[in-house]
């Protein structure tokens, strides 16, 4: 019987005379031809996401490596009493006159003397071989000697910072080409470099001031670090906390269990989801008039910032915290009600709690996104300066001019050195550790917590 | 010193409030003859019903006094200085800014001991030099004080010092007051529970109502000081003038069209990126993608989303721009042999970045429109011999399309008002031009530059910035409305 119906099919085509279903004609084909190009449209827009993903990613993260490394010159320098302290009494206000220029002509003997030791052959003056050290060494050796006057007369090994031209070359972001024309490095300087990283004076390593320091001056981009922005923007986050959390959590269960369906009602939820969509810029020139022009608070502090980061972030906390209130089933207020428990005990007492792991989790992404938002924080001058000192105490953290993270980063992006790029990277791969670690921990309490009713 | 008094004052209200919940809490059981059974309510509730009588209205009018008292003060220190003095430095603002310079440089010597209090109060110019006595305590001043700036300064000093003595007196009385009232009503029959919990639902709603006052306080603050810039400069010049060329000497060209036009040429380059890209992935992963693909995919779409723009940013400036650079510009040198493209910063640099960026944006919108359509609706077209493209392209696509419009309306609001891609990566110069490889600037990016650095709030090249960020605000929440309207009204109702 099969055989029967198989072998009739061929010879029931040819009396429709349209053709045969085992052979697509044109228009079968071109329609199936559409179907499959339509697919790898598809297909090639999730893989040009994918691929974005992927170089941004490796761009930040091929850059950004190289400012946890950082090259240090090991050197003995000799503390010589006759020079820092003249009259040979140790006294401290006497050692406090020789300034950082009295400090910079023993950074040169201990070239000098470096030279001799590892037989080094090399052309260049003392000065120019001091010339491969941060501006900053000299003050480091007199911070030191300041901190403990009995070292004067000894010989102590220091680790200094390398200059970031150093540090560029032997990162091979500096080539023998690209310094033709730069005057803070020679050529024979370079051939120096070569010589002390083959004795073993030179070496690259992990670089923890990148992560705990300050930002640096414009000259000194070997020194610069995230350490007190990163305070700025911890300090921000402790007010978004302590504002927007109470004061979203309240909203969303006045809109949720208690407004009554009326006007005023309406207007609140509209503004909400306006002030959602409002640019953050906008919330910047309100923080710049309110805060700063009318009520006259600091500019520059994290107390501001953190104000205005809580206007911002209040419309999202307040859409997850609603959400996660809707999910606690009626039956769990209506038993509360039942047992003669007030609304607001009701609330309270039984619906809270159970909506606490989602509203915990709407707040930290809510903190994620005020965490890596600049714009608002521009117009409330948290950039262009230099904060270098973190601060000591609370009432500073919040008061004092601070800078954040993502202003840092941007504060790094706008100076001429490329040196501050390799740094600006660096910190986006700080800023972005903080994200995904919030990120996560978000996804595992909702994970461990959340509860299907 | 005003603030250690306000601090002092917190401090007192605080413990007011604390003795007063002991105070009532201990009174109603005693009131109850230790029985709580007896009472109306929880011992508790006694307590945080004295407890919100004593810090609610007290607070209440510290807030309202700490920010009324500056005003009034400046308001009636102003009519001290002369007109002579206002004419010449340009305005009411500038000098009232000296003026409160001068005070605070005073507290700060009287902190310092470089002056009495007394001395304080009375220097005049004619004897002492104020701008060096102010300078050596860490307070520089641009030029030297008018005598009659020192005496405004003086009065607002001592308005300032009397206003706070006196908002302490009224706060910590009133503080008293309400803690002794809410203790004296306390007794076993008192409803505490009821006005507590009425208390608590004002506290809600007023929580509640702060969404409405952060919106009319973006819309006053920058109405108030776009009515200031209209003022000083033509308005005529703001909405149709040809050029933006600020100059801070005064005399500026300020005119939103240039700025406007690039802010919508980079936002279109964003959405031609964005849009396509998105649509399609959307269409994928809601139509053709297994559910595993799905799982693994769209996360890492959103990704993208998650992702903060400063980051964005410096990928245009230092990556997208020079890329583009070497295949646009560098002459012979270059990709393409073409010298087009000059500087790493464009309208391409940063559309092509902002297009990125949107596409999660435009995808996840997108994505659950799509999934909103009805399977019944597939099923139909399918039975009737349709492809699976064939159905999306002619019943799914149409039942989805005013959703969709919806989500590019609100990635195009996105775009507008995007600032640190914009920043970083546009450049500065405001131009009317088609060529995609040149450097233009946008509202967002003038806004940052006109109120970074020092802002003198009296003078045009600041002030634009408010009447540049309310347009910003105006347009931006013109398009979210209009989305929200396209998708209620155009919605197709399946139930």
């Amino acid at each position: 019987m099969t055989d029967a119906t198989t072998s009739s099919l061929p010879s029931a085509t040819p009396v429709s005379g349209k053709g045969s279903l085992m052979q697509q004609d044109a228009r079968t084909r071109k329609r199936n031809a559409a179907e499959t190009r339509f697919k790898a449209y598809g297909i090639a827009a999730i893989t040009i996401g994918m691929l974005m993903l992927l170089v941004l990613v490796y761009n930040i993260v091929s850059r950004g490596t190289g400012a946890f490394q950082q090259t240090f010159v090991t050197l003995e320098v000799a503390l010589p009493a006759e020079k820092l302290d003249k009259n040979g009494t140790r006294n401290l206000d006497d050692i406090k006159k020789v300034s950082t220029f009295g400090y910079t002509p023993l950074l040169r003997d201990a070239f000098e003397a470096k030279v001799a030791d590892k037989s080094i052959e090399t052309e260049l003056s003392g000065k120019e071989m001091a010339g491969i050290l941060s501006a900053g060494a000299a003050a480091q050796l007199r911070d030191f000697v300041l901190a403990d006057p009995t070292v004067i007369g000894s010989t102590v090994a220091f680790e200094f910072l390398a200059s970031s031209r150093v540090d560029g070359y032997l990162k091979s972001r500096v080539s023998r080409d690209s310094i033709a024309n730069d005057k803070n490095i020679s050529a024979e300087q370079l051939d120096f470099v070569d010589q002390l990283t083959a004795s073993g004076a030179i070496e690259k390593r992990f670089n923890l001031a990148f992560i705990t320091g300050a930002d640096s001056s414009d000259a000194r981009p070997e020194a610069a670090g995230m350490g007190v922005s990163m305070m700025g923007s911890l300090f921000m986050m402790l007010v978004v906390l302590a504002l927007a959390l109470p004061i979203g959590v309240a909203a969303s269960i006045y809109l949720e269990e208690f407004a009554p369906k009326n006007w005023l009602t309406d207007i609140i939820e509209v503004n909400i989801s306006n002030l959602a969509a409002v640019p953050s810029i906008v919330f910047g020139i309100l923080g710049l008039a309110v805060f700063i022009n009318y009520m006259h608070l600091p500019t520059s502090a994290p107390l501001v910032g953190g104000l205005v980061l809580t206007l911002m972030t209040l419309p999202t906390i307040i859409i997850s915290t609603r959400a996660s209130l809707k999910a606690v089933p009626p039956s769990i207020r209506d038993a509360a009600l039942g047992v003669g428990a007030s609304k607001m005990q009701s609330v309270f007492h039984h619906v809270l709690p159970l909506a606490a792991p989602g509203i915990l989790t709407g707040t930290i992404i809510g903190l994620a996104q005020a965490l890596g938002e600049t714009a608002p924080l521009l117009l409330i001058g948290m950039v262009g300066f230099i904060a270098s000192n973190p601060p000591d105490s609370i009432a500073s953290g919040l008061l004092d001019p601070n800078s954040a993270m993502p202003a840092q980063i941007y504060e790094w992006a706008k100076r001429a050195d490329p040196a501050f790029y390799e740094r600006a990277w660096g910190g986006i791969i700080i800023l972005l550790l903080f994200l995904v670690t919030m990120n996560t921990i978000a996804v595992i309490l909702r994970r461990r917590f959340e509860r299907r009713w | 010193m005003a603030l250690g008094l306000t601090g002092y004052v917190v401090l007192a209200i605080i413990l007011l409030t604390v003795a007063a919940f002991f105070m009532a809490r201990s009174r109603a059981k005693s009131t109850a003859g230790g029985d709580i059974r007896l009472l109306h309510s929880l011992p508790n509730y006694y307590g945080y019903n004295a407890a919100m009588f004593a810090a609610v209205p007290a607070f209440g009018v510290l807030m309202i006094w700490l920010l009324a008292q500056p005003m009034i003060i400046e308001n009636s220190v102003f009519k001290l200085i002369p007109e002579r003095i206002v004419s010449e430095g340009s305005s009411r603002g500038l000098v009232m800014s000296d003026v409160r310079r001068v005070a605070e440089g005073l507290d700060i010597a009287v902190a310092q001991g470089a002056l009495t209090d007394d001395e304080a109060d009375n220097i005049r110019t004619e004897f002492k030099d104020v701008r060096s006595i102010l300078g050596s305590v860490g307070v520089a001043l641009g030029s030297n004080v008018e005598p009659e700036v020192l005496y405004a300064a003086q009065q607002y000093r001592a308005k300032t010092e009397t206003g706070t003595f006196w908002m302490s007196v009224a706060v910590v009385t009133l503080a008293a007051l309400g803690a002794a009232l809410a203790i004296f009503v306390t007794n076993a029959d008192f409803r505490a529970r009821n006005t507590v919990e009425r208390g608590a639902l004002a506290l809600l709603i007023l929580a509640a109502s702060l969404a409405i006052l952060t919106t009319v306080g973006i819309v006053l603050s920058m109405l108030f000081e776009s009515i200031n810039f209209f003022r000083l400069h033509p308005w005529t010049d703001f909405f149709f003038g040809g050029s933006w060329a600020p100059n801070f000497r005064g005399d500026s060209d300020l005119s939103i069209l240039p700025l406007l036009w690039g802010t919508l040429y980079i936002s279109v380059i964003a959405l031609l990126v964005a849009v396509p890209i998105g649509l399609f992935a959307a269409i994928y992963l809601s139509e053709y993608a297994g559910p595993k693909t799905r799982s693994a995919a769209k996360p890492l779409l959103e990704i993208l989303a998650g992702i903060p723009t400063i980051v964005y940013g410096l990928f245009a400036l230092l990556t997208v721009g020079p890329a583009l650079v070497s295949i646009f510009g560098r002459g012979e040198a270059g990709l393409l042999g073409v010298d087009w493209m000059s500087g790493a910063t464009a309208v391409l640099t940063a559309g092509l970045v902002m297009g990125i960026m949107l596409i999660p944006f435009v995808s996840s919108l997108s994505d659950d429109i799509i999934n909103a359509v009805p399977q019944s609706m597939r099923d139909g077209s399918f039975g009737l011999g349709a492809t699976h493209s064939e159905t999306i392209r002619q019943v799914v696509l149409p039942a989805a399309l005013p959703g969709i419009v919806g989500a590019v309306l609100l990635a195009a609001s996105r775009a507008i008002g995007e600032t640190m891609i914009v920043v970083l990566g546009a450049g500065a110069i405001a131009k009317f031009s088609l060529n995609p490889l040149e450097a233009m600037t946008t509202i967002t990016t003038r806004i940052v530059s006109q109120l970074t650095g020092d802002t003198d709030f009296a003078s045009p090249e600041t002030l634009v910035a408010f009447a540049l960020g309310l347009t910003l605000f105006v347009l931006t929440l013109g398009l979210n409305v209009l989305a929200l309207y396209i998708v209620r009204k155009y919605r197709e109702q399946y139930e």
